[in-house]
Formats: C-alpha cells, structure tokens, sequence
C-alpha cells in the first residue's frame, strides 16, 4: 500500500475512533456517581488516545508522503487543528478527569475534522515563501493555542447548557439555540457536500469576472449563481437568484452559494430535532447535565483560557513575526490573518481582565468563552475563504 | 495628608488599605447590621493594599491617574482597539490593492457604495491612522499606570504579611474550615515536601508557595512596554530602512539607502517551477492547473566600495560576498537585508540586426549589436554604411496613432533607424522592432533585420536595515516570561490558626482551586486536619440561590 493511502486510512481511523469514544463519555451520564471510577469513562478516554495515536500516525506518514509537515493547506490545517483539539483534551482530562468534557469536545474535534476533508486533499507542494521551518514551528503552536481555547469554548458551553434557565425564554436561551444551530450548519454542510460530490454534480456557468466571461464550476445545485451568469451545462437545476453584484471573485458566488446550502440544511436538522424533541435543544440537554459541577467545568473552562492564551501568544504572534519578517522582509502587515489573530488575542486579553473582577465569573465567563472559539472559526473559516490574503490556504 | 491606620496587631499601614498588611484584619468598619455570618468573603485582590487611586480622588492629575489605573477602562480600550481593528479587514487596506490604481475610485468601483463609505471614513488606511495609533497610545499609558498603582503596594503586603492572622480575616476566606486538632509537625514536613515555604509565628503558620507568580502580569506589561516602544522608534530615521532596487542580470548597481557604500551585481535570476510530472504532487498539480513556483533566487555579489566616493570617478569596488537572495532567506550583512520580493523575466538586454538590401537578404552590408541599456547613437558597418538611432521605444505600443514608449525598460523594443548609405546618398527611415519592420515610403533600397537577441531577468530586492527588531525581541520575550509567569504558577496560602480546642485553616489562591484543594488535601493527609469547605460554589439552574449573591449566582472573591 502506498505511503499516503496508509496516512489517509489512518486518519479515517482515528475519526471513527472519535465517534467511539463519544458514546463511551455520553454512557458515563448514567453512572450513579460522577466519579472516578466509571468504566464507561476509562474506555472513553483510552478510546480518545488510542484515536489520537492513530491521527499522530495519520500526520507522520503524511509528512513522509509529502515531504514537508502536513500543515500547508486548509485540509492539512483544519484536521492538525481538529488533532490538537484531541490533544489539549487528554491533557486537561488528564488534570480534572471530567467524562463529561469528553462529551462536548470530541464531538467538536470531531466536526472539525470532518469539515477539513471537504477540501481538496491531495498532496500539494510548498510555494517558496511556505518553504521553511518556520512553517511548522508557528502553524503547530498556533494550532495548539486555539486548540486550548476551543476546550475552553467546549466547557463554557456546558456549562451554559447546565446552568442557563430553561424554564422561561431570555436571551441566554436564544443564543444558546443559535449556537446549536450553528452546529447543526455546520453538520449540514458536511453532509450535503459529502452527498453531492459522492453523486459527481457539477453544473457549469459562465460568468463575467473583471470584464472576461469565465467559466465557473459549482459542485452543488446553484440556489445562488454567480452574476449576470449563464448555465451551460443542460439539464441541470437554474439557480433561483443571482448572487449580489459586488461578489466579484471567481469562487465568491460559488461559496455564497455553498453558505446557503449549509444554513439551509442546518436549518432543516435544527427544525427536525426539535420537531422531536418538543423542547429547545439545549433544554434536552440540561437534565443529563445535573451531576456535572458547575465550579468545576467554570474552572476548567478559566484554566484553559489561562493555559492556552501564552503558547496562541507565541505561536500565532510571536512565531508568525519571526516568519513573516524572514518571507516577506517585515514582521508585521495588517494582512486580514494577520489582523485576526491579533483580534482573538485582544479579546482573550480582554478575558483575562474581566475575569479579575466582580461579576465575569461562571455564566458571563461561559459567554465570553463562546465569543472567543466564534472569533477563532471565523479566522480559520471566513477569513481563509472569504477575506484572502497572503496566507489565504485554499 | 499621610493618615496612617495603626492596626491592633501593631502594625502600621498606609491610608487606603483595606486588610492589614500583616495580619489580614479588615480596617474598614463592619457594615451595621451584618454580623459575622453574613458578611460576604473578603476582597483578596491585591491583598487588601492601599492603591493611590483607591485613595486620592482630589486634583486633575489624581482624576487622570484613576481613570487609567481602572481595569474596566483599560478593558473598554482593549474591546474598542478589537472592534476597529475588524471594521480595518471588511475590505482591503490600501497597501493591498493593486498597485497605481487610485483609491478614490478603487474602492467604491470594487465595491460600491459601501466601499466608498469605507473609504471616505478612511477605514482603507486605517491601522496607520491618527486614531487608530492613540488607542494603541491610550492602551500603553493605561498598563503602566495601572502596573505602578498596584505593584508597589501589592509589593508591600506580601512583603510583610505576617504568619499570624486576624480572626476575621481566616473566617471571610473562600476555603476556611476547622478541626479538632491537628499533628503540625506532620503537617509542615508534607506541606514543605509539596514546596511550600512554611513559617511559623506562635503556632500559627503561613504556608506559601508561587509568590513569584503574581508578579507576572507586571513583567508582561513591561514586555508590552518594550515592545510599543520598540514599535515606536521606527519612526527615529537612522534605525529604519526600506527601500527597493531593480538590478538587471549582469548589471552592477549601487545598493540605495546605502549611502553609496554597498554595490549589488546580479549573476542570475533563477525560477523554478514544480515539475508537473512529479509523483508525489501530481494530483494536486493537475487540480491547480497551472504552473506552481518552487523556487525565486537572485545568484548575486555584493561589492563594497573602498575608495571615498567622489561624484564622477568610478568607484572601487571589492567583493564582499557572492552568495543568493530566496524567498524565507535574505542576503544579510553590514546590518542590511535584501530580500527577493519581485521580478521580472525576458527583458531584452541586446539585439543584433543586419543591414541587407531590400528583396536579398544575401546581400548583406554589415551586422551591429545594440546594448539596449545603453544604446549608441551611430553604428558603423561595413563599405561606409552608417545606421543612425533616429528614435528608441523601449517599451513600444502605438497611443492613438502614435508611438510611445510605456516604460523605459526594454521589453519591448522598438527603433526609428535611419540607414546612411556610402558617399552623400539621402539617408533612408526605417522603424523596426520585435515582430515588425516597417518602410514608411516603401522605397527603401534597404532594410535592416533582426539576427539575433538575447534576454534577461530582472530581480526586485527590497533593502531593510531594522534596528528596531532586537527592541521588538527583547518585548515579546519579556512579556512571554510574564504571561508564562502568571498562568502557569499560582500564589498559593494556607493558613492554620490555632484557636482554643480547635485548629483553623483557610486557604486562599489567585488561580486554581482546584490545584489548592489538591494540595490540601495531600498535605492534610493523616494531620487531623480536614480540607476546608469551598465557601463560594456557584448554583445548579434548578436551585434557587440561598444568600443574596449577584445577578449570577456567584460570590466574588478572586485575587
Ligand atoms: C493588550 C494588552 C494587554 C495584555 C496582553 C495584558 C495582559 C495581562 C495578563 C496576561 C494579565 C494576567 C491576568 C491573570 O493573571 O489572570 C494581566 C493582568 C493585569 N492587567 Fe493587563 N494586559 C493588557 C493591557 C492592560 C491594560 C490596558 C490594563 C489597564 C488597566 C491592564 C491592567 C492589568 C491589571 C491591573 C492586571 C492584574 C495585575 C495583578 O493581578 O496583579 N492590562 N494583564
């Protein structure tokens, strides 16, 4: 077997393994006593390690393949994130031995790397300005960092799920709703993308870009087609709507269109669960939540705040500086990636602070946890696919 | 205006302080009709010290001082400073957009009314603007002096604090709690073998560890410090260069922003492409359609001149090395850095014709070779025949009809020839250029045709010269150090206190608990002693909070 078909296997693997070790954790909010000493929990988090082992062999076998750290584009990227996830978990299991964590951050990692393998993975070689050490050295740390966050995003929303009343609407609750949305977007895009390029569709427009007609592919049906565009390809559905003028780019109308799709169907999986369900989603959550201890995961939720936000600090600022003051001769260029990060920094920054006073502890900390893993998707997902730039991966 | 408070331990405290320095008694009044039960857990932050801006409130100067010693402004800046810097990526900045185009028209035809609102509002340009740059400015000010309004007096507390403690002052802690008795010689020997620094005073003891810890948000600070400063001085002339040459291959230049002192030759420009039939990355290749770069290189030598550079004489140049400039690895000396930024390929450097009749082109009355970065103004051939440079396009296009040249960089050359022939014939015009030769009377006798031409690159370097980067270093290495510092240790007390038939214990810890009640409970292991009860929990959704706490559940208390 070739080198990278055993990377991929691997990886497959490893995300099996994940799903695995979710429903180990989910087993454990039975058990009468949270404590220690769940079987459940035990074959949960050996399950996480065993699945870990198997993504550390995914990425190695890759690094051979490739010959260079498989971290150089929005695949490699995402799946190294959704393998730091795992890790910053063991590691914080490893202090609290909470099962429960497992419960809200595997799903995560899981997701994610799910969502990384709907781009394109094949092999690709480095551009010059990719070809350093420095590559890895940032990207791998910086990954780590926002890996520790995202824990803390996992056990802020465990905390709101647990604590948040449900017996009455507020705002808690629809936001709380809204970010179950968002997951279930999230879910839906995965599974749409899947189904459509597992028939092959592709439909096929041209389109003026800068004053050319150009042909664009899109590998969904067209909700939304690109402006002022023709179909060519027959027999195909029309698109209902044009995409907005000012969506100029070749692929802009394209993922325009691919947003839609995912709200869409998030639309359609959040509407059909709580069809089910007769309750907000978070509400039926709640009652499995009781034994966790709302000190704890607030705590935990902090301390991965306070673990996390130095080594994002030197991964994502400081090693980024180091290398782009060596490929791009200045360390430092308000480009959008960059201007992200140092975003998500502040905003950490700002958490730290609030957390020193009255009133930013438990639900508002919890809060501030969530807008804090929001504004990390929104660097890795939007500002990749949307605001490009210089490290613009796809 | 010094009003000291004398404690009833003795001790002498500052105005402004809030728990005795030494033994933790809270100086204000208890609040009428609150007795001992009910009173909330005691403000640990900064130990209870007198901070000035906790104190004075009377000039400007206390006023101004206030204001930026709060967190919750230093916060709001951090939160106003975040939100501009987005509204900076909703469009490109300025820097980005393609090069001589205009901005006031870019925008608003790129993106239509908004972006000529963003624009207008200057959002283009925004992180080098006058506002932007003050909240930068307003941040700094504010985490010096609100580093100076703690850290003097924080230093004072823990400098003095005092193993014994104010009854008062064990009882508000969030982890108190008392046994029956206790064996303390077991219990300093596991608390010293958990790395706590235990003292003693009466048989009361203070068990510290992670003091260090809490100066970590002060060494950070300075980091930043640094690092702003460090930023700053970009703006002193002498320690920050940029600056950008074209050097043609073959070419020898003098390096700018040198003062002359530095010379570049440009052996070769090298660009690799990835091979599209490599195995490895075939698919991906095929995917991208297209060429991928794999290497942009300048094989160059850098001279530096030796004699004192008198305009006019040529200078005297002596190799300092021969080395290559790639993307991630700059040619580096003397302080200056050239980076490979740009390039252009196939630039004309020559161009040989000949000089025939027209309809034979056997007939041949001579061949000349123009160097088309210093072209002559006459070319002598063979028998008298003479070729006079009329005119030179080196970037030719036809403008409305007529000829111009787009740059002065030969890419693609034209000429206006006028061909002399032997004796005092009427001299004949000719133009010709690359794929065109054209007789503008069509009764030449003569033309000249193109033999032969040869091309090169042409590397763009930028030149650095950053005496800001060890500034920048030392700030962010510093600030490393603080954050590390602060997160990764704690401050970390436990008091016993003997009192009548019992032993009291409170504990207290700027971050982590949980790691206290974990050492605790090692450390109290086979003493007697009992971990405390967590004085602060916070309430399950489904239970109603007991005490009048705030908004959520929580009772403060942290630092
Ligand atoms: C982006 C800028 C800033 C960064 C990255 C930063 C970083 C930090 C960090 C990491 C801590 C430690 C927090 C903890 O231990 O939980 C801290 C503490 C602190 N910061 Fe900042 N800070 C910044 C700006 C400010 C500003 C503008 C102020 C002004 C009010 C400020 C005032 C403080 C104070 C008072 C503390 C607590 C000190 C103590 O506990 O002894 N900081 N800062």
């Amino acid at each position: 077997m070739e080198l990278s078909t055993i990377s991929s296997n691997l990886l497959y693997a490893a995300f099996f393994i994940y799903l695995a070790a979710i429903l180990f954790f989910g087993a454990t909010v039975k058990d009468k006593n949270s404590g220690k000493a769940s079987k459940a929990g035990k074959i949960g988090i050996t399950l996480t390690v065993i699945g870990f082992l198997s993504q550390v062999g995914y990425f190695f076998t890759r690094w051979v393949a490739s010959a260079h750290a498989p971290v150089s584009n929005l695949f490699e990227y995402t799946t190294f994130f959704g393998m730091m996830l795992v890790l910053a978990f063991i590691v914080i299991y490893s202090i609290y031995r909470l099962n429960i964590l497992g419960l809200f951050t595997l799903p995560v990692a899981v997701l994610i790397i799910a969502y990384a393998s709907m781009f394109p993975r094949e092999i690709s070689p480095l551009v010059p300005s990719l070809q350093t050490h420095w590559l890895y050295i940032h990207v791998t740390t910086a990954a780590l960092g926002q890996a520790i966050l995202a824990v803390s995003f996992a056990a802020g929303l465990l905390f709101l799920i647990r604590q948040i009343d449900q017996s009455q609407k507020s705002k808690h609750t629809f936001w709380l709703e809204f970010v179950m949305y968002i997951v279930f977007s999230t879910l839906g895009f995965i599974i749409v993308s899947s189904a459509f390029s597992g028939f092959g569709y592709q439909v096929a427009f041209q389109a003026p870009i800068e004053g050319e007609m150009t042909a664009i592919e899109y590998e969904m049906p067209a909700i939304a087609g690109p402006h002022d565009g023709e179909l060519t390809s027959s027999g195909k559905m029309a698109p209902w709507f044009d995409a907005p003028v000012w969506m100029r780019g070749v692929d802009a109308a394209q993922k325009f269109n691919t947003l839609i799709w995912s709200l869409l169907s998030g639309l359609v999986l959040y509407g059909a669960v709580r069809l089910i369900l007769r309750k907000r989603i978070a509400a039926s959550i709640q009652p499995w939540l009781k034994k966790a201890n709302p000190d704890i995961i607030d705590e935990v939720s902090y301390r991965a705040v306070t673990i996390g936000f130095p080594i994002f600090t030197l991964g994502a600022l400081i090693f980024a500086m180091i290398w782009a003051q060596q490929a791009w001769d200045r360390f430092w260029g308000w480009d959008p990636k960059e201007v992200w990060a140092l975003i998500t920094w502040l905003f950490y920054a700002a958490f730290l602070h609030l957390r020193l006073s009255r009133g930013w502890h438990g639900t508002n900390s919890a809060w501030l946890a969530v807008g804090g893993f929001a504004i990390i998707m929104f660097n890795l997902i939007a500002v990749n696919l949307v605001i490009s730039g210089l490290h613009s991966y796809a | 205006m010094n009003n000291k408070i004398t404690c009833e331990c003795g001790h002498v405290n500052p105005e402004g302080t809030e728990l005795c320095e030494a033994c933790g008694k809270p100086l204000t009044p208890q609040q009428p009709g609150q007795d001992n039960k009910n009173e909330s857990l005691l403000n640990m932050r900064y130990d209870g010290s007198a901070r000035r801006s906790q104190t004075y409130n009377r000039t400007v100067i206390d006023k101004i001082w206030n204001f930026f010693s709060s967190v919750k402004v230093g916060v709001w800046l951090i939160v106003i400073t975040l939100t501009a810097s987005m509204l900076g990526t909703i469009f490109p900045q300025e820097m980005y957009i393609p090069p001589g185009v205009n901005p006031s028209v870019h925008y608003e035809d790129q993106y239509g009314l908004a972006g000529q609102i963003y624009y207008q509002l200057g959002l283009h340009n925004l992180y080098s603007s006058w506002w932007y740059m003050i909240l930068i400015a307003l941040i700094g000010i504010s985490i010096v002096i609100a580093s100076i309004d703690r850290f003097v007096p924080l230093h004072r507390t823990l400098k003095n604090q005092k193993p014994k403690r104010h009854e008062r002052f064990m009882r508000k802690q969030r982890l108190f709690g008392k046994s029956p008795s206790a064996d303390t010689e077991l219990l300093k020997q596991q608390l010293k073998k958990r790395r706590f620094n235990v003292r003693e005073e009466d048989g009361h003891i203070l068990a510290e560890k992670g003091r260090f810890a809490r100066w970590g948000p002060y060494v950070n600070h300075i980091g930043l410090i640094i690092f702003l400063l460090g930023a700053l001085l970009r703006f002193v002339p002498f320690m920050y260069t940029d600056d950008f040459v074209w050097v043609r291959e073959g070419e020898t230049k003098v390096i700018p922003s040198t003062e002359g002192q530095y010379y570049i030759k440009n052996e070769d420009f090298i660009l690799e492409t990835y091979d599209e039939d490599d195995p490895r990355y075939k698919e991906a290749l095929q995917q991208q359609g297209g060429q991928v770069p794999k290497n942009y290189q300048t094989n160059a030598v850098i001279y530096e001149r030796k004699d004192d550079a008198t305009v006019g004489t040529d200078p005297e140049l002596e190799v300092l090395k021969e080395t290559h400039s790639k993307v991630n690895q700059p040619i580096k000396f003397d302080g200056y850095s050239l980076y490979q930024a740009s390039f252009q390929q196939n630039e004309f450097s020559s161009m040989t014709f000949n000089l025939h009749d027209t309809g034979n082109e056997d007939n041949v009355h001579g061949t000349f070779t123009i160097d088309l970065s210093d072209p002559q103004s006459e070319y002598e051939l063979e028998d008298g025949y003479r070729v006079v440079i009329n005119e030179y396009f080196p970037e030719y296009e036809l403008e409305d009809g007529a000829p111009v040249s787009k740059s002065k960089y030969p890419k693609n050359p034209a000429f206006v020839f006028e061909v002399h022939p032997p004796g005092d014939a009427e001299p004949e015009v000719s133009f010709a250029g690359i794929g065109r030769n054209i007789d503008p009377t069509n009764e030449n006798d003569y033309k000249l045709g193109i033999e032969d031409f040869e091309m090169r690159d042409v590397s763009g370097l930028t030149v650095k010269k950053d005496h800001t980067l060890p500034f920048l270093g030392l700030g962010g290495a510093i600030f490393m150090i603080g954050v590390m510092q602060g997160m990764y240790w704690n401050h970390r007390r436990i008091w016993i206190h003997p009192k009548d038939n019992e032993v009291w214990v409170a504990g207290h810890t700027n971050k982590n608990w949980y790691g206290l009640k974990k050492d605790m409970e090692r450390a109290f292991n086979d003493t007697g002693l009992s971990v405390p009860e967590d004085q602060q929990e916070i309430k399950a959704a489904s239970e109603k909070p007991r005490a009048k706490e705030d908004e959520h559940g929580v009772k403060h208390n942290q630092q």
